[in-house]
């Protein structure tokens, strides 16, 4: 059979996108061959500088390459550098886009209102950021300062959040947290002591066995992951891949194990059982290390397979077989606590489940387990201390959420909305990189909240939707426009990383740490912003730890010898963690304290009503979430997302591939788009899964309106975490609508005036 | 001098980095590309099997679209690499038509144009684009002659499959599985 790339197309999942000979406009594109080496000749005209990335959290530190007339040429992996070891990601590779994107923020932009309709106006950024710092000290006199928030995700965020507290507010919180890693961050405090952060210190190059429940890797492109995936294959390590969905990872697997979704705290009670009571555990390090052995071993003695068969569907020879392969690798083997981990408000126990199996596995500080990572510690210039503050977000949930150990997004969001038991409101947001109206759950709610601001700011590169409710927007450049903070996230080794501008910010759009002086400066707050131009601090610090920027400019990267101990826990040695009893809290004191369960329990969560689906969202490996769905090169590879559907329940529903439907969640939220269905096997009965990231609902991104369906709008069923406030997300359900239910109002209203049969008919098809 | 590449399918999790690292190293147009990413399922649930393949020309031994090319443009260089001379190509499309892998298009500048397994990378020492910016790391090129290339080593270790066969052109893409 011919193999065509139109054909593809057709089949084509979210996660392998051919490649649609699109309508999109030819971009920067130059005729002509150029050849351009990775080790540029002196008297090249082409020119690299260093960067990291800013695509994802992953901050992968590579080269822009470009032309003499300042063209970007491409973008390249640094070969020093841990997080990308030389390669960057699809998006990375692509990242370009996000400079090229011509429906860019591009200048300062104020709400105005005239004849009852209110509108942007351009405006010069001193004027812009005069409004901003004169209603900000309004809002901090009529109120307290302390009711101003900060929302980021970003490398920006620091600068900004600088400003914020020297102002007199400590409320700074990412979605990233509440709505995505916080319940494993708590669950790992919990029992080692240490959250995982980023990038996860699992050894996975490594490793003999590799466990994924809830994690997607090759789906999800944490670069540096992705690739020791691709080695741990290479050495023939076994994969176990738990997932209701055949996912890239199950592919790759041995053992794929399709779960019934929402049980997977009873699999981990299980597999525990075995372990158990096989004495497949690694005993020297339980007795070693580890505090609560005996309650474990009791509370796991009935959670036997058989037990778990019941609640989970997988056969208990499976949960055996799969369970002497886990403990045979050890403490080669990592049980994978994945990254967005807020799916039905029990999150922290499963993901102390994970923890505490690794534990069992002994492979917390082992090779192939989980590294001891480290990060280099910058010194700061001298500023004056940040004002006490009286009040955080803290206060706004009495007694609740105490075990959470950074701010809730979700908890300012509602705690934005007047309550007759808070005295005070969040009345003020300043919001950086961050969609709040798809990264937050409950839409409605978050709407409400933004109705009772007195002001929002909100600054990005893209008119993302939260920009359409702002007073002020402000224009950000691009990562491969500016200078940031210096990079020295963990890793095997410590190291620093430099980002630069490759070329001039475009149109009338600025840096974060320049906004962030200037108001600083506007605010009477300069003395906390020591420097004139970030060049000065960045050449500072670098002094400090005997490198220079002019060092950095020619090399990006930076690693150093590590300071401590080795990059694992040597057998038999001395280690204190940083909990209540020192050990690893296999029965968790903390949770104990505060009246959590100390062990783990399963507890079953609503199953679909007839006719409906779970709704089951993820990651497509060339885009990451909304950010970059309006990239024109990575829009290349995928511009919309697709429904898969099993192929029964599309035979049921009589659904084909590509047809359009609707989804009505069971609150009756309808999505605002249609999205077409992709039958495949690779999706069990009970759930639907799409893409996470598109059906964007604001005109001016062009290339990304209206297509594909937002899953987002349809979250509005939100299990809050009682332990951390995680907002869990995945007990939603849905149905389809066949026909296009802006006709179905339509026909509403038709047989409101006129009470005929037919239209009754319509009504009748649709319910 | 055989150059070929090798995908092993275990490996590759079909990012599409391939295809966005040709696009900025080759200069492709949006909307266009020299590579692109198939998928193929088998069985039924929770049976199943996952191929994802990262495509491109198969550089042929045996080449319809050298044969029905009547300008001369498309040829077949050093090593076996076949390439579209831009200037004498005339956009008939006659190659397009034979290829059976749809491995070429149509350049909105009049020529054809198709996978180079980027020649000017190769001339300096350098991994063509896409096998250099893989992050599994699952391609592999180089000269199929020389029994010490790792291309060598691995094509003889491994299963492998090369796509349509019975059109026998003879590929030099090879597929691990
Ligand atoms: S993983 Fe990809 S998107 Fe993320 S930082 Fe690295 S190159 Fe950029
Ligand atoms: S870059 Fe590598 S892993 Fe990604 S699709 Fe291409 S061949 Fe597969
Ligand atoms: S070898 Fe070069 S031209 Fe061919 S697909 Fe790879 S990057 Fe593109």
């Amino acid at each position: 059979m011919k193999t065509t790339r139109r054909d593809f197309i057709k089949i084509s999942s979210m996660g392998v996108g051919g490649l649609a000979l699109s309508a999109s406009p030819v971009l920067g594109w130059v005729p002509g061959f150029l050849k351009i080496d990775d080790v540029i000749p002196d008297d090249s005209k082409v020119k690299r500088t260093p960067t990291y990335c800013e695509i994802c959290f992953w901050k992968c530190a590579g080269w822009t390459y470009t032309d003499e007339k300042g063209k970007i040429l491409k973008i390249v992996g640094n070969d020093d550098d841990q997080h990308s070891n030389g390669r960057f990601c699809p998006r990375g590779t692509g990242g370009v886009g996000m400079y090229n994107d011509e429906d860019r923020l591009k200048t300062p932009l104020i709400r105005e209102e005239k004849d009852g309709k209110q509108y942007f106006r351009e405006a010069s950024w001193d004027e812009a950021l005069d409004l901003i710092s004169k209603r900000l000290t309004e809002i901090g006199e009529e109120y307290t300062r302390e009711c101003i928030a900060l929302f980021t995700h970003g490398s920006g965020g620091k600068f900004l959040g600088n400003v914020l507290k020297a102002f007199g507010s400590g409320s700074i919180s990412a979605p990233s947290y509440a709505q995505c890693k916080g319940p494993r961050e708590v669950a790992f405090i919990a029992t080692y002591g240490k959250g995982l952060s980023s990038p996860e210190p699992t050894d996975i190059r490594n490793t003999r066995c590799l466990v994924l429940i809830g994690s997607h890797i090759g789906e999800n492109m944490h670069n540096g992951q992705v690739q020791e995936m691709s080695e741990a294959i290479d050495n023939g390590a076994t994969i176990i891949t738990v997932d209701p969905r055949y996912s890239t990872a199950a592919s790759k697997s041995k053992y794929w194990l399709p779960i019934k979704p929402a049980t997977d705290i009873a699999l981990l009670l299980a597999w525990m059982n075995v372990i158990i009571k096989e004495e497949l555990y690694d005993k020297e390090y339980i007795e070693k290390y580890t505090f609560g052995f005996e309650q474990l071993k009791n509370h796991v003695k009935n959670k036997t397979p058989e037990w778990a068969y019941g609640i989970t569907t997988i056969k208990p020879d499976v949960i055996r077989k799969t369970a002497r392969e886990m403990a045979g690798a050890a403490p080669a083997a990592i049980v994978h606590p994945g990254r967005h981990t807020t799916w039905y408000g029990d999150d922290t126990q499963r993901l102390r489940a994970v923890a505490v199996l690794n534990a069992l596995l002994g492979s917390w500080g082992r090779k192939g387990g989980f590294y001891m990572s480290e990060k280099l510690h910058l010194k700061n210039m001298n500023t004056p201390e940040y004002p006490k503050m009286k009040h955080t977000w803290r206060d706004a949930h009495p007694g609740k959420y105490m075990l959470a150990d950074l701010a809730l997004a979700s908890g300012i969001c509602d705690a934005t909305i007047p309550s007759v038991d808070r005295e005070c409101s969040y009345k003020a947001w300043i919001v950086n990189g961050s969609n709040l109206l798809t990264t937050i759950p409950n839409r409605k709610n978050t709407i409400e909240a933004i109705n009772n601001l007195e002001f929002m700011v909100v600054i990005d590169t893209m008119p993302a939707e939260i920009t359409g409710y702002a007073d002020v927007v402000l224009p950000e450049c691009t990562y491969l426009e500016r200078y940031d903070m210096l990079r020295t996230s963990k890793h095997r080794k410590p190291s620093v990383a430099l980002r630069m501008p490759a070329v001039e910010p475009k149109y009338n759009s600025k840096p974060d740490w320049w906004i962030a002086k200037q108001l600083a400066e506007k605010l009477g707050l300069g003395d906390y912003v020591p420097y004139n131009d970030i060049t000065e601090l960045l050449d500072w610090q670098l002094k400090q730890i005997g490198s220079s920027l002019e060092e950095m400019q020619k090399i990006g990267v930076k690693n150093i010898d590590r300071e401590y101990n080795d990059l694992y826990i040597l057998q038999g040695e001395e280690h204190e963690f940083n909990t209540n009893t020192g050990k690893i809290e296999l029965y968790a004191t903390s949770f104990q304290q505060e009246g959590f369960d100390p062990l783990p329990n399963y507890t079953a969560h609503p199953e679909p009503l007839p006719g409906f689906y779970r709704l089951n969202y993820g990651r497509a490996p060339m885009h990451t979430f909304g950010r970059t769905t309006n990239n024109p090169n990575l829009t290349d590879l995928m511009d919309e997302n697709k429904l898969w559907v099993n192929p029964k329940v599309a035979k049921e529903w009589d659904l084909s591939n590509n047809q359009e439907v609707w989804l009505e969640n069971q609150d009756g939220v309808v999505s605002t788009f249609p999205i077409k269905v992709r039958i495949t096997e690779r999706i069990g009965k009970h759930s639907v899964y799409l893409v996470h990231g598109f059906g964007r609902f604001d005109k001016r991104l062009k290339r990304s309106y209206g297509k594909g369906l937002d899953d987002s709008e349809l979250i509005t069923n939100v299990m809050v975490d009682p332990i951390m406030g995680g907002t869990g997300m995945r007990g939603n359900f849905v149905t389809f609508i066949t026909e296009d239910p802006k006709l179905k109002l339509v026909g509403n209203k038709a047989r409101k005036r006129n009470k005929s049969g037919n239209s009754a008919k319509i009504n009748n098809k649709q319910a | 001098m055989r150059y070929a590449m090798a995908i092993d399918t275990k490996k590759c999790v079909g990012c599409s980095d391939c295809v966005v690292a040709c696009q900025t190293e080759n200069n492709i147009p949006i909307g266009y590309s020299r590579d692109w990413i198939t998928e193929t399922v088998e069985g039924i649930y929770p049976g199943l099997h996952l191929e994802i393949r990262s495509e491109r020309c198969n550089h042929c031994e045996n080449t319809p679209c050298v044969r029905t090319c009547p300008t001369g443009a498309s040829h077949i260089i050093e090593g076996g690499i076949v390439k579209v001379n831009h200037e004498e190509c005339i956009g008939c499309g006659a190659c397009i038509q034979s290829c059976p892998y749809d491995a070429r298009y149509s350049h909105p500048e009049g020529y054809v144009d198709k996978c180079t397994f980027c020649d000017h990378r190769i001339n300096n020492g350098q991994d063509p684009a896409c096998v250099s910016v893989c992050p599994t790391h699952c391609m592999y090129f180089g000269d199929l002659d020389d029994p010490n290339s790792e291309i060598s080593k691995i094509v003889s270790a491994r299963k492998v499959k090369v796509l349509a066969p019975e059109a026998g052109t003879k590929p030099q893409i090879f597929y691990l599985v």
